[in-house]
């Protein structure tokens, strides 16, 4: 005890060394806990990819054995496998490109004009984005059942892909359409241009990535889709509903590999549009005394004198 | 003329789209209604004869998964809201130059297979997995099962609508003006205060949105209960599809899809009622 007086200004120190520590730990706790989060959300990825380089010893790929670069040899070797990525791939680009017309246009008509049944529309376009998928499939089945008539397969599935994509197409696009500066079409209809130039050559280039953003997410949405499509196949088979026939006799590594590579494609996919918003947010910046430069391609006006005619 | 072309406009733009939206999501709710009063067998063919009794008997048949599907998205909003809310948060007002990054990771399950996320999970709480070690020696995994309980179940499906949660949360949070949380700090409120006093009510559209998005499609799925769930943690979901397409008992199905779909809405309804939404419309736009 007779160290008491040295010994003081060390608990002293020690004490705020814990306050430190204590008030660092308080002041990092939603970012520590956010990290944990972000953890949850990727390991099962990590999973995923993982498990394309495993070496099942039985036809069930759930334990890790060892590390082997065979399946990834072999990705394209199921034919049942690659017809159903073939199914799945042909009918969300078909999707996409429907719903993503029919989508740009009611966006257009809900942003640009006023008219009658303005509401209705909203809620004809919120509605099937608040129902769960199963009573989308289940009515739909019901539909096609009581009228007997398309058959159930790919002519089904591309009614019910487009469908389940219109919503989301519309509220991408309306959002981009919403910030959009109307003075660039003005200026362009009084240097002369008519509506359908304008459109072409001043709209679209603008809302292009919006479209770009809205095709892709629709595109996802449809190859992803398993609920509606399992009760609209018929006896169609797309990659997912694949992938849910074969989960009873155990799922080979190979669809692991192409999972990884769908996922990979996907980053890149995003990447391009969002260089491509960054490109059209630089160009919405663009000054109507600039136009004409090189950001259109082709000069759509005559340029200004003393204007960079790209 | 071109006043009459102007007008006629925003209809020839609709319509392919109002078309298919009525013809393929509205007409067949009407359909599913009808094949739902039907009554008769596969063999012997159905016939539309207001068949009430189709509710009843399928409702008390199925009562079970029913509660249990009510329950299990119940829960996994409620766990998906106490670990969305505060990523949402740290993403907007802590993320810095990792804000991107962060909102890349909540979004990246979407770019794998539904179903494949599925799965992945059934690997991490096999029998054989560390997690499930771990969980048993924390006394979580009593018999060193994870899968076929509710637990699986429910965290299988909070992990896979825990995007619709954050994202909304995110938007509304990176909406809110600095300057009110400043001021809150100006006028002496403790950092605690603060967040209940002003940014928890400011988010408010997002928690909203986030709960709708995650509840609605969980209380539907039956992909978690198949892969993750056993015998004993069957939801309605599964039920329908099973009645659907392997019994093909079309009456009994389409009646429970229709209950379905009625109480999710009667759910939905109460709820924005309660929490006093101002806009749902435009919150579902950051859904994805």
């Amino acid at each position: 005890m007779e160290a008491g007086t040295a010994a003081a200004p060390a608990y002293v120190r020690r004490e705020s060394a814990l306050r430190r520590a204590w008030d660092w730990l308080r002041e990092h706790a939603v970012n520590i806990f956010a990290a944990l989060v972000i953890a949850y959300l990727l390991i099962p990825i990590a999973i995923i990819i993982l498990f394309s380089f495993n070496d099942p010893a039985g036809k069930y790929n759930f334990t890790w054995v060892g590390f082997t670069f065979d399946h990834w040899k072999t990705v394209f070797s199921i034919p049942e496998l690659n017809s159903a990525l073939l199914t799945s791939l042909r009918l969300a680009a078909l999707a996409t490109l429907i719903s993503t017309l029919i989508g740009t246009f009611m966006a257009l008509a809900l942003v640009r004009f006023e008219f009658f049944g303005r509401r209705t529309t909203n809620f004809l376009i919120v509605i099937p984005m608040a129902t769960p998928e199963i009573v989308m499939g289940a009515s739909l089945l019901s539909f096609f059942l009581i009228l007997g008539t398309p058959t159930l397969g790919f002519s089904t599935l591309l009614i019910a892909h487009v469908m389940f994509c219109i919503s989301f197409v519309v509220v991408v696009v309306r959002s981009r359409l919403i910030g959009f500066d109307r003075s660039l079409e003005e200026a362009a209809q009084d240097l002369g241009a008519n509506a359908l130039q304008t459109f072409w050559r001043v709209t679209f280039p603008l809302i292009f990535p919006g479209v770009l953003a809205a095709a892709l997410l629709a595109f996802a949405l449809s190859i992803d889709d398993f609920v509606v499509s399992n009760f609209n196949s018929g006896t169609t088979v797309t990659f997912p509903l694949y992938i849910f026939g074969a989960a009873q006799r155990g799922i080979p590594v190979e669809v692991n590999a192409v999972a990884t590579i769908l996922f990979s494609v996907t980053l890149i996919a995003m990447g391009f549009t969002v260089l491509q918003q960054r490109r059209a947010e630089r160009m919405a910046a663009v000054r109507p005394q600039q136009e004409g430069a090189d950001v259109m391609g082709t000069a759509p006006v005559p340029p200004a004198p003393g204007g960079a005619g790209g | 003329m071109a006043t009459v072309r102007r007008r006629l406009t925003p209809y020839l733009l609709l319509f392919p789209g109002a078309f298919w939206l009525i013809v393929f999501f509205v007409v067949p709710m009407y359909y599913m209604a009808r094949l739902s009063l039907d009554s008769g067998t596969l063999e012997t063919g159905f016939q539309f004869t207001w068949q009430w009794s189709n509710y009843g008997d399928a409702l008390s048949l199925y009562k079970d998964p029913f509660i249990r599907a009510f329950e299990y998205a119940g829960a996994a909003t409620v766990i998906a809201l106490l670990i969305g809310y505060p990523l949402a948060y740290a993403i907007a007002f802590r993320g810095g130059r990792w804000k991107n990054a962060m909102l890349f990771a909540v979004i990246a399950p979407f770019f794998t297979t539904y179903l494949i996320r599925t799965i992945a999970w059934e690997t991490i709480l096999s029998d054989q997995s560390p997690v499930t070690s771990v969980l048993e020696t924390v006394g979580l995994a009593p018999a060193g099962h994870v899968l076929a309980t509710a637990g699986a179940v429910i965290a299988g499906i909070t992990y896979n609508f825990l995007p619709f949660m954050v994202l909304p949360i995110y938007a509304s949070l990176e909406r809110i003006d600095p300057r009110l949380i400043e001021a809150g700090k100006d006028l002496y409120a403790s950092s605690r205060a603060t967040f209940v006093r002003v940014t928890l009510p400011l988010s408010a559209p997002g928690v909203i949105a986030g709960t709708l998005l995650t509840f609605i499609p969980a209380a539907g799925d039956y992909v978690n209960a198949f892969f993750l769930g056993g015998t004993n943690n069957k939801m309605i979901g599964n039920v329908i599809q099973g009645l659907y397409l392997t019994n093909r008992d079309y009456p009994a199905a389409a009646a429970l899809s229709f209950v379905l779909m009625a109480v999710i809405m009667l759910i939905v309804f109460i709820y924005i009622r309660f929490a006093g939404s101002e806009s749902l419309m435009g919150e579902e736009a950051v859904a994805r």
